[in-house]
């Protein structure tokens, strides 16, 4: 079949009209396409080819006037009549940007315009723009990784909501980890893949749980954060239940993890039932509570070292050796430890950048029966009545609002930590000092070293005093992280720190000096 | 064309980072596809314009 | 429906009442006989209303010319005195569908560029584009050229247009833009085609032979020519877009010198001020900064219909003018498309593999995107009595797009 089309008034360069005509030739079914200015010329030399005959519009084509011929399969030439005016709006068919470096798109409408094939956003601006952001990201089609924090409830809820009417998930806000697929993103840990997956609202609590999983030789195979707000009674866990639902489906997880601070208790009844229906094992662990009833076909832990150890063994896996823990050595250290300080020295300083691995040594503490303040309190502890300067024994959590508000984290940036630590080395009530250090792609390149100046110094002022400074810490990391996590310890190790394998553990040793110290001034009364 | 969490989950991401660049990049460094965005606050910081925008744009 | 689609529907509609304007030259005439409601006594100038008082030096030198051009007073003095006294009616040229280079001014025996659209009917008049009255000289020698054009030029490019029963724009603009011209400042190309269709016809018109050698030589040497008719035609694809009810489209882009202006589409009949901007760019030799007028001209309807800066990618020529890169350019072209409506069928960039210009500049994001719009532009005096002194690139205020924002907003928002 051959068809002509006349576009009147129409003006286009001949060369550009030559790549028009090809690319359109190039189609399945076309075996000849022109396009040309109507000029008498260029009209016989169509008319010559069989083309116009009968056709009024092609007759009276002028020069301002653009004739496409057209010949092959009526369905294929049709198609390309309907849709004369895109071929020629294609401009010639180079890819954007070829040839010269493109400015970075400004929104993520024109991202995506760009790379229709992206899946996920990744959203850190400010939190009075975060939700818009993320509700354009949503309506262009793509998952939402929500770092930015101080997004309201309400449009926390609005954003979830409509994620699910799109089959989509929020992840956030202030969601600092996750793991989607091999890829971590945020804070994260180089980790190898594996069967175990989880899910839940904690930064570091993700990242500490993936370091130790990697650690006993398995892996993960996804971590979906939720951000730190899901299991609220007013979001009531539209991304946790996403998440379980997610993992559930996929081929690669054999275990889900649940990993979480206290629900409220409408999420929490939700949680619960949802996991009891779970097809694979499922590990849960809500830290800080005593719950030890076991659920059904649930598994329940209370600190993430537990979460670890009773995943990989639903995947069938040991616990290894390297992360086992003698509670008889904690002991033996701690009275070490203590046999060394001034009877004034009775308080602990937990420093700490990671705040789910504050919330987990609190728990821990609580169990013992023992009070610290904290500008981030576990129910039941005191809040810390101002963050900046410790008062008796006190975790703090130095990634918390008040600290970052226009700074860097301290996971990236030690300044505030470092000068806290020299706080706390001029105190001489001071006995035990917490330390975590978080390795990963986005962190500090040193986390040690960006603190071991600050902890020698406090080391010797106790030593000036006639006291001993116990300092205890536990590197979340892997070897495959760019810190190296053997290079981190042994720095540590150097510098007269004692380091434990999980963070759980150097809480647990720092509850043992406590109870110690607690002992030694009973006695010395 | 939206993937489903699932397909995410098992297959290849292909992101889009708005805001800190560090999350790009070490994503890059990954091997990972990333789009930066240039983003700067609407109505250049403006927030009553932004929020007029809001309901026009 | 929602604002926002009521919004996105309105532009789309005002969008392809530009996309499917059929300009063409009709006539060339004086303009007390096409100009709706130019009187005697009147002036009409560029950007938006001014009064005497505000008006810029430039703008002021223009008009004492125009009374002495029109014979209302004997000399310059004369000639203020009745201007500021009221006696002289002062009008923007878009209020009466018209439009004029730099100070703009156009009086009952200024000869016109007439574009009719033949799409939707309406027309839109131009004044010729030269280098001294209109930047405010109002010298003798100033003043003869506007005499040639009542005299000579105009009376025979009346003729030959005529004769060929019309000029359509398009054709002109679509090959000038793929030879390095972006219709504002930079129109070699097309005053050279332009040149070209009309020589044989003036030659066979049965005009006097000197008529005919005269106006042959102006069109043939005249590197701005194409500007008036580049301008009307703009000002006759914008038109037919006024007005649309809920359209956040800018239909005009206008400066006195003293004032920059703009008029939305669902705003019709209001005007958008803020104070002019200076031009960045470069100086003609022995003059400095301190010369330097503020922007001035309605020659921003070129930028309004998707030419001058938002086709810059297409002249990179013009960069030495501006002191940019050809990079530079490619960016400004592709940043305009994201504040437009949509993209143009017909005024395609080769330098940007043939994609078109971005046309219908939205208000929303104009001010979402931080980002106004480019227009390349010349720089005049802040004096009268002088003429061109350089050129260069300006940004309109965004306080014009906030202020029409704000106002939509009371308009249409619940």
């Amino acid at each position: 079949m051959r068809k002509t089309i006349v576009k009147q008034n129409r003006y286009f360069d001949s060369v550009f009209l030559m790549l028009v005509a090809r690319r359109i030739a190039a189609q399945p079914g076309i075996r000849d396409a022109s396009a040309v200015l109507g000029t008498a010329a260029n009209r016989k030399v169509l008319a010559a080819m069989g083309y116009g005959a009968g056709d009024e519009a092609f007759a009276g084509a002028g020069p301002n006037d653009l004739v496409l011929a057209l010949e092959g399969e009526p369905a294929a030439v049709d198609a390309v009549a309907a849709e004369a005016d895109s071929w020629l709006a294609r401009g010639s068919g180079a890819p954007e940007g070829a040839g010269s470096a493109l400015p970075e798109p400004r929104t993520v409408a024109e991202a995506v315009a760009r790379r229709p094939d992206a899946s996920v956003a990744i959203i850190s601006v400010p939190g009075q723009h975060a939700a818009r952001e993320a509700r354009a990201a949503l309506r262009a089609g793509l998952h939402v990784f929500l770092f930015s924090s101080n997004v309201s409830a309400e449009d926390e809820l609005a954003l979830k909501t409509e994620a699910a009417g799109r089959g989509l998930i929020v992840m956030g806000p202030d969601c600092g980890t996750a793991f989607l697929g091999g890829a971590g993103l945020g804070f994260a840990n180089a980790v190898r893949r594996g069967p175990i997956g989880i899910v839940g609202p904690t930064g570091t609590g993700m990242q500490e749980f993936a370091s130790l999983v990697h650690q006993a030789g398995s892996g993960l195979s996804s971590g979906i954060g939720t951000g730190s707000r899901d299991l609220s009674d007013a979001i009531g866990g539209l991304s946790t239940l996403a998440g379980i639902e997610a993992l559930e489906a996929d081929p690669a997880t054999q275990v889900l993890t649940v990993l979480a601070k206290p629900p409220g208790a409408g999420a929490e009844a939700r949680l619960r039932k949802r996991l009891d229906r779970c097809a694979k094992p499922v590990v849960l662990c809500l830290l800080g509570t005593e719950d030890r009833a076991v659920g059904g076909r649930v598994r329940l832990a209370s600190t993430i070292d537990e979460a670890a150890r009773l995943a990989l063994e639903a995947a069938g896996q040991g616990w290894p050796r390297s992360l086992a823990c003698d509670p008889g050595e904690l002991r033996a250290a701690a009275v070490a430890e203590v046999g060394r300080m001034r009877p004034e020295q009775r308080h602990i300083r937990g420093l700490f950048s990671g705040g789910t691995l504050c919330y987990q040594a609190q728990a821990i503490f609580r169990r013992a029966g023992l009070a610290v303040r904290s500008n981030a309190p576990l129910p039941g502890m005191a809040e810390l009545p101002d963050p900046h300067r410790s008062l008796g024994s006190t975790f703090v959590d130095l990634g918390a609002e008040i600290f970052v508000d226009g700074r860097p984290h301290p996971m990236i940036d030690a300044t505030l930590r470092r000068k806290r630590l020299d706080q706390e080395g001029e105190d001489p009530e001071v006995a035990v000092v917490l330390l975590d250090f978080i390795l990963g792609a986005i962190a500090s390149p040193d986390p040690v070293g960006d603190l071991l100046g600050a902890a020698r110094g406090a080391q010797r002022a106790a030593r000036r005093r006639g006291g001993h400074l116990c300092l205890a810490a536990s590197v979340c990391g892997t070897d495959q992280d760019t810190q190296g996590l053997q290079t981190q310890v042994r720095a540590l190790a150097e510098a007269g720190v004692l380091v434990f394998p999980t963070a759980a553990q150097a809480a647990a040793f720092c509850q043992e000096a406590m109870l110690l110290l607690a002992e030694r001034k009973e006695a010395d009364r | 064309m939206t993937m489903l969490l699932g397909e995410l989950l098992q297959g290849r991401p292909v992101f889009v980072n708005i805001g800190v660049r560090a999350f790009g990049d070490s994503l890059r460094a990954a091997g990972y596809d990333v789009i930066q965005v240039d983003w700067s606050p609407p109505a250049g910081g403006d927030v009553q314009l932004a929020a007029l925008l809001d309901d026009l744009l | 429906m929602g604002l926002k689609e009521r919004i996105n529907e309105a532009n789309e509609q005002a969008f392809r009442r530009m996309v499917a304007a059929d300009p063409v030259l009709v006539d060339v005439a004086p303009a007390a006989e096409v100009i709706p409601g130019l009187r005697d006594h009147m002036i009409l100038h560029s950007g938006p209303p001014v009064t005497w008082e505000r008006m810029c030096g430039a703008q002021r030198g223009a008009c004492i010319g125009m009374c002495l051009f029109e014979g209302w007073a004997a000399d310059p003095a004369e000639a203020e005195r009745l201007l500021s006294t009221g006696a002289i009616v002062l009008e923007p040229n878009h209020h009466h569908a018209a439009v004029g280079p730099m100070a703009g001014t156009i009086t009952s025996n200024m000869w016109v560029w007439v574009v009719e659209n033949k799409a939707f009917g309406n027309c839109a008049c131009c004044r010729q584009v030269e280098s001294f009255q209109q930047f405010g000289d109002h010298s003798k020698d100033a003043l003869a050229l506007l005499a040639q054009w009542r005299e000579v030029w105009g009376p025979a490019l009346r003729a030959a247009v005529r004769r060929m029963g019309g000029i359509p724009i398009k054709p002109l603009v679509a090959r000038a833009l793929l030879m390095g011209d972006e219709m504002h400042n930079r129109v070699v190309a097309s005053s050279s085609l332009f040149a070209n269709a009309v020589a044989p016809v003036l030659a066979d018109c049965g005009l006097p032979k000197e008529q005919v050698v005269s106006t042959l030589y102006y069109v043939g040497n005249h590197p701005f020519l194409f500007l008036g008719l580049s301008m009307a035609a703009g000002k006759a694809i914008a038109d037919p877009a006024r007005g649309v009810e809920a359209s956040t489209l800018v239909t005009a882009m206008a400066r006195n010198g003293t004032e920059f202006g703009i008029q939305v589409s669902g705003l019709d009949g209001e005007w958008f001020t803020a104070p002019a901007p200076r031009i960045a760019g470069l100086l003609l030799p022995g003059w400095k900064e301190e010369d330097a007028g503020l922007d001035m001209g309605d020659s921003a309807i070129t930028e309004t219909v998707g030419w001058g800066g938002f086709a810059i990618g297409g002249a990179p020529g013009i960069l030495t003018f501006t002191g940019g890169t050809a990079a530079q350019a490619l960016n400004y072209s592709r940043d305009m498309r994201t504040i437009t409506a949509g993209i143009s069928p017909d005024w395609l960039m080769p330098a940007l593999d043939f994609t078109g210009t971005g046309v219908g500049i939205d208000i929303r994001k104009v001010v979402h995107g931080n980002l106004v719009p480019v227009i390349d532009t010349a720089i005049a005096h802040r004096e009268p009595g002088h003429g061109i002194i350089g050129g260069g690139i300006v940004r309109p205020p965004m306080a014009c797009f906030t202020r029409a924002l704000a106002r939509f907003a009371e308009k249409y928002r619940e």
